[in-house]
């Protein structure tokens, strides 16, 4: 035992779990610990509740979620009408990086995050992940690398309002924002074609990776240590196995982009050749090290949506999961494969036959397992007991328009169909139905259904309703004649077109049904702030749900199990409350010794503050600003020394003896 | 009581310790790190076969000798591990030294080496033989580095008296983890950067 526990037991005759009664302790340097405190701001930046970290990842992306929307705005208007000059070609790059780039690293991964985070634990009968301190240092860690990706803007913001001139020893910041494509080809990333935003961009992401690895070993270490007695791989939910096999693919892919990462940085910095022409670089290195991640990265933003999916489906046809482990091994498949198409987003670069027509094959395998899950979701709602709630709605979304978004991505696996639709708005139109269409409906379908689970309020009204119809009508109408514009010939990256080509009413639908979604998200919000400010308490189980998190009170006690809970079987609280004797969930006797809670943690949170000045110091010494070397210096040592403290303060903990209630 | 432990409150389904699955994890990682520089470096000497010719500043006594070092360090770190064990605290510090000396003197070589190379006029910017060989090499002396450090703060963290079989048996196991996953992609390096520029007639 760490000498910093405290027992507390509580006496028997009251009710309430005495967690006021707990005061904080001193760490092994001496500091007293960040437990209890009475300080919300303090306590959630030192939490290491999984769920504290889960609700914060949430509500970041969606905040990011709508900077993108913005973005995406700005984009369709200036698109709305031919020669319009809204915004300069260079604003307009800037855009659809940032649009993205924030997408896709900003919104959707910590979306799927924050339902890691918040559900996997309580989905296995855990108390926590299995290094919360790793947890934390995961998000703050992904807040420093938004806040470095997105300096650009805010130095361009303060460049319009006068307040930042590139002159003297700035001079060298030009091009604040990325302004590359959020692939960052090269040689556009070279010193010579781009300026202080591709910094900004190769910092962000890199700290953004870290921040991915690090929660992606967690949740491999969570899911397969931490499961309660009886759950066994075969026995967890959908979504646990999707989350396994995501963070697996975290774990393998991003590697490739941290070391192309690198190798730019130091093209940029250190004058290195790997991407410069000049030198002998070859700028398909980086086209092949992005897409060995780019690819796989496709599974990690839609492999989280189908285990969502494939939860909220039986649910709501009170009905088993139609061929469980045919749907695990598919979504398994799909991440295995992931590793095994990157080229087929190059069959125009010239690979040579033989590759390609691999590349092919592999691509359109891939249908056979996504089919297959189409194919079980569809048989789990036949013959069953179908109640369109809030949530089923937006999953039969999801099952349609990710289809239409699929048949679109198989004729982009045969080669010679790629090498017409590549780099046109037929391709704009595929990945948006996959991305909208799919991970995007998917993600609404969750909060609708855990949110009450997250905040113990129901929804209030059927505003859900109109977002549905909002968002799912504004992106058919989006994205549907870009089918046509692509295959009219109409280019991607383009800030404006000449009148003539039939482009114009196409573009201009496109741009209405880009304000219809963007009303129908404005809707979401609201309902969630509706949910927040008015929703009715939830219970544990407003659902009739079938999953082990569904037991937990609502919200969850800062413990989630009073006791640990023994599984029985698959699908367990359904089982508990229908299935016959033998089924039912008993718990663990924990002969007195309570529960064990991690204490809190400035450290993390110091350590991944460290980051901020690492990324800004080497994006501003790039460009030429004098002293910068030495702030990326003084970051890298707030980031050693946190970890330093971190190791030495000792994990700490204190024991919880709570009344066993309901759960 | 370490802190994965306390966390795992007995609920483990495998047998493997948390930070050591963690510490798998990253070496899985990290091989994929490896594997992108290493490759890198092989696909551009096969572009370029005739840009540099390694062997005009390849010293081939010195690397095998940094190798054998780094290899036997290896040796040493896996008796630290047994020592540990068995919570024989003088004989894991003994054999601790060793490796942090050891791994010291691989650093030193490298050192060295850079500095040779440089003088010969292979810098980063040089080629894409200076870019991928400095990159690649100086990755892996970053690793070494890192292990250094972290042997040396378990050095000292084993005076503190809270080193014990039971609890600390598994921290320096990790450590011996890393350590060892170094040492192998050395000697991948070692056969697929410098050896094979050895072999007569491959360019």
């Amino acid at each position: 035992m760490s000498q910093t526990e405290t027992e507390i037991h509580a006496p028997s005759t009251t009710q309430a779990p005495k967690t006021h009664e707990l005061k904080p302790e001193p760490s092994q340097l001496g500091f007293m610990r960040p437990d209890h405190s009475k300080s919300v701001i303090m306590d959630w930046l030192t939490t290491v509740d999984h769920k504290k970290i889960g609700i914060m990842y949430g509500a970041i992306a969606l905040f990011f979620l709508l900077v993108g929307g913005v973005e995406a705005l700005i984009i369709r208007t200036q698109l709305a009408i031919p020669e319009n000059d809204l915004i300069s070609a260079q604003r307009y790059n800037q855009l659809f990086t940032m649009h993205g780039t924030t997408m896709i690293f900003l919104a959707i991964m910590p979306l799927n995050a924050a339902f890691f985070n918040f559900l996997v634990p309580l989905q296995i009968g855990a108390r926590d992940v299995a290094f919360p301190r790793i947890n934390s240092f995961s998000l703050w860690a992904f807040v420093a690398g938004a806040i470095v990706i997105n300096f650009g803007w805010v130095l361009q913001a303060l460049q319009v309002m006068g307040l930042f001139e590139a002159s003297g020893p700035t001079a060298g910041m030009t091009d604040l924002a990325p302004a590359m494509g959020w692939f960052g080809y090269a040689p556009l990333t070279g010193t010579n074609f781009t300026g202080a935003g591709t910094d900004f961009w190769i910092m962000g992401l890199q700290i953004l990776g870290i921040a991915s690895l690090s929660a992606a070993m967690n949740f491999v270490v969570t899911i397969v240590n931490m499961r309660a007695p009886g759950m066994k791989m075969m026995r967890m939910p959908v979504f646990t196995w999707m989350t396994l096999v995501v963070s697996l693919l975290i774990v393998f892919a991003f590697p490739a982009i941290t070391i192309a990462l690198g190798q730019l940085m130091f093209d940029r910095c250190f004058g290195t050749n790997f991407f410069v022409v000049a030198g002998g670089g070859q700028p398909i290195l980086w086209q092949h090290l992005f897409w060995i991640f780019g690819h796989p990265e496709v599974y990690i933003l839609v492999l989280p949506a189908m285990g969502i999916i494939s939860e909220i489906l039986p649910v709501f046809s009170k009905k088993p999961l139609f061929g469980y482990s045919i749907v695990v091994f598919s979504g398994a498949v799909i991440g295995f494969l992931g590793f095994a198409v990157w080229s087929h987003h190059m069959f125009t670069t010239g690979l040579g036959k033989v590759a390609t027509a691999a590349f092919s094959l592999l691509t359109m395998a891939i249908a056979v397992p996504t089919g297959v899950k189409i194919f079980n979701w569809i048989g789990t709602l036949w013959g069953g007991r179908v109640r369109f709630s809030a949530p089923m709605i937006f999953s039969l979304g999801f099952v349609w328009m990710f289809m239409m978004g699929g048949f679109s991505g198989i004729m982009h696996s045969s080669a010679p169909a790629d090498a017409q639709q590549q780099d046109s708005y037929f391709v704009i139109a595929h990945f948006h139905y996959v991305a909208i269409g799919g991970i995007f409906l998917a993600v609404v379908a969750g909060i609708y259904f855990w949110l009450p689970k997250m905040i113990g309020k129901m929804w209030k009204g059927n505003l859900s309703t109109w977002v549905a119809i909002f968002s799912t009508v504004g992106l058919n109408v989006t994205f549907f004649p870009m089918h046509f514009l692509g295959l009219l010939g109409m280019p991607r990256r383009t800030h404006t077109y000449l009148e003539g080509f039939g482009w114009e009413t196409y573009n201009l639908v496109c741009t209405i049904g880009a304000y219809i979604l963007a009303f129908g998200i404005f809707l979401l919000v609201v309902d969630i702030i509706r949910c927040f400010r008015k929703g009715e308490p939830a219970g544990n189980d407003p659902w009739d749900a079938r999953t082990l998190e569904w037991a937990t009170s609502s919200p969850p006690k800062v413990y989630n199990f009073a006791k640990t809970p023994i599984i029985p079987a698959r699908d367990a609280l359904w089982e508990d409350k229908y299935g016959p004797e033998n089924r039912k969930v008993t718990y663990e006797d924990d002969h007195g010794h309570g529960i064990h809670m991690p204490s809190q943690s400035w450290m993390p949170f110091i350590a991944a503050l460290g980051f901020i000045p690492v990324g800004l110091g080497m994006s501003l010494m790039q460009a030429g600003v004098p002293y910068m070397g030495y702030v990326a210096i003084f970051g890298l040592l707030v980031l050693g020394f946190g970890i330093a403290l971190w190791a030495i303060e000792g994990p700490g903990g204190y024991h919880m003896h709570p009344e066993v209630d309901a759960a | 009581m370490s802190e994965t432990e306390l966390q795992g409150d007995g609920h483990s389904s495998l047998v493997i310790n948390n930070k050591k699955l963690l510490m798998w994890l990253f070496l899985g990682s990290d091989c994929m790190f490896f594997g992108t520089l290493i490759s890198t470096h092989l696909i551009y000497r096969k572009l370029y076969p005739e840009s540099y010719d390694p062997l005009l500043v390849f010293d081939l006594e010195l690397t095998s000798f940094s190798t054998f070092i780094l290899l036997m360090s290896s040796f040493l770190m896996a008796l630290a591990v047994s020592a540990m064990h068995k919570g024989e605290l003088k004989s894991f510090r003994r054999n601790t030294i060793g490796v942090i000396f050891f791994g010291l003197i691989f650093l030193a070589c490298q050192v060295y080496e850079f500095a040779h190379f440089t003088n010969e006029g292979l810098t980063l910017s040089t080629n894409t033989f200076g870019s991928t060989f400095y990159m690649m090499t100086g990755t892996h002396g970053v690793h070494v580095a890192i292990g250094v450090f972290w042997l040396i703060c378990l050095y000292f963290y084993s005076y503190t008296g809270k080193m014990d079989a039971h609890e600390s048996a598994v921290d320096v196991e990790v450590a011996g983890l890393y350590w060892h996953f170094v040492d192998i992609v050395w000697i991948i390096i070692f056969t697929a950067v410098y050896l094979i520029e050895y072999i007569p007639g491959l360019h």
